[in-house]
């Protein structure tokens, strides 16, 4: 495996945009590095239930 | 279908958007109000009985009806307001609207707001200020004084300026409150100031007595709230002629009684979908804290569903210092509820964020699918009836009434 890319990315300044859990966003803002978090939720918060309502009316 | 409820949502949102709000008159809700009766309490929020309203709610209702020469005082009150005599409906089944406890009373003197393009009107009382008032649960004796003037001499003499002015545009007036940092729900200083600039040069010709006028601009001047009560009838009128369009989904009612938040939505018709009411995070004034506090109350969150207030709070950095958070948290609120919203208003605009239109029409669809809930700002009410205001923060609605509209609508629009 040629690591020596993934070498140079980190020895450049990070720009990060983190998508999914917060706490990875925080965890990097603890290191000093630059992120953007960006808000995203599965739609309906996940719930089968209001994910078979809202298909209903896609129809 | 989906196709469907956005053209619908379209028309909706055309129709908020075409709104034309004047203030015309003051009169006595009695005598104005559709459907209302001497023996009618109308409130704030979906339909609540006597023994189920919050304590800020109960001690509206006495206030009124001491007011009214119905109860003399407190305990009379109380065995009237359970006897079952007394008619509790929520101000929204009158075309009214009424901030906190939102208790109109035969007698009150009510803003009457009309809709030009559409021609339907909203009802709203007076505001009388902050802290010991009655829309809070107080009812002393101050505070049933003040009410009566407010009838006897601040009424009468408005009705006859705004009578001598003709209809003052309010839609402008919001417009440009906006620009000055208001966001027409808890920071109303320069919809006030505004108001005060329209109507003075007409109330300073009537022939009150010059310490009379000077006493009812001193009012108006001291109440940076005193704009809200006319912000709240032009927003029931700007969204009722959205309401009962089929197929669309964009909510045209949210509002509190204290002790249930609930919705409506255009295509639903008159079915309101409620939920518990919050516990609003906030700023205590002295003396008080969250331990002090009454749930969401009011339909006051009209505003909202309007697309100001809350969803403006951009426009009005200062108010996180009436009800916490930071200048950017203001601008945070205001970004994510275009999540939720099928139009920018193009009368309504925000100066930080270039002149874009205030995030306007919830759609129901929307919310359930991103799981982001409306921004609202509020004032907090004590928990006990009889003491007031406590303090203003912010709030979420509770999620169930969304969830359980969809359902509704999946079921009339879905099959």
């Amino acid at each position: 495996m040629d690591v020596k890319k993934i070498n140079e990315l980190f020895s450049k300044e990070l720009k990060v945009i983190n998508m999914g859990l917060d706490s990875f966003a925080d965890n990097l803002r603890k290191e000093e590095v630059e992120v953007l978090h960006m808000g995203w939720k599965p739609p309906a918060g996940g719930s089968k239930r209001l994910i078979a309502l809202l298909e209903k009316l896609d129809r | 279908m989906r196709a469907n409820i956005e053209e619908v949502n379209q028309e909706a949102v055309s129709r908020i958007q075409r709104a034309k709000p004047e203030l015309i008159d003051v009169s006595i809700a009695g005598e104005t109000i559709p459907g209302m009766k001497r023996n009618m309490i109308l409130h704030a929020g979906p339909p609540v009985t006597w023994e189920n309203m919050c304590g800020p709610m109960k001690g509206a209702v006495i206030g009124g009806l001491i007011l009214e020469g119905l109860a003399k005082n407190r305990q009379e009150a109380e065995a009237l307001a359970a006897s079952g005599d007394i008619l509790f409906e929520p101000c929204h089944h009158h075309s009214s609207v009424g901030p906190m406890a939102g208790v109109v009373t035969w007698s009150m003197p009510v803003w009457v707001v009309e809709n030009k393009t559409f021609g339907n009107r909203a009802y709203c009382t007076l505001n009388e200020g902050l802290g010991k008032v009655l829309r809070y649960g107080a009812f002393s004796d101050q505070v049933l004084a003040r009410l009566r003037w407010m009838a006897e001499d601040l009424a009468p003499a408005l009705k006859k300026a705004i009578s001598r002015h003709g209809p003052i545009d309010m839609k402008s007036l919001i417009a440009q409150a906006l620009q000055m940092g208001d966001e027409g729900h808890n920071r109303n200083r320069a919809g006030t100031s505004l108001f005060i600039r329209e109507i003075a040069p007409d109330l300073v010709m009537l022939d009150e007595s010059r310490e009379q006028i000077a006493r009812i601009l001193t009012f108006i001047h001291g109440n940076d709230h005193f704009f809200l009560n006319l912000s709240m009838p032009s927003c029931k009128c700007t969204v009722d002629a959205a309401a009962s369009l089929e197929g669309s989904s964009v909510v045209t009612t949210m509002a509190r009684n204290g002790t249930e938040f609930g919705i409506r939505v255009s295509g639903l018709g008159d079915r309101w979908f409620t939920g518990p009411a919050g516990i609003v995070e906030g700023l205590y004034l002295a003396g008080f804290s969250a331990k002090d506090a009454a749930r969401d109350i009011g339909d006051s969150v009209i505003t909202e569903t309007a697309g100001i207030g809350g969803f403006a709070m951009a426009a009005a950095p200062a108010i996180v210092k009436f009800v916490g958070g930071s200048a950017s948290d203001a601008i945070r609120y205001t970004r994510q509820m275009y999540e939720i919203t099928v139009a920018e208003n193009d009368a309504y605009r925000i100066p930080t964020l270039d002149f874009r239109g205030t995030p306007t029409g919830i759609d129901l669809l929307r919310v359930v699918e991103t799981g982001i809930l409306p921004a609202i700002n509020t004032g907090i009410a004590h928990k006990e009836p009889g003491i007031g205001m406590v303090g203003a923060g912010l709030v979420h609605p509770p999620e169930n009434c969304f969830h359980d509209a969809l359902e509704a609508f999946a079921k009339r629009y879905g099959e």
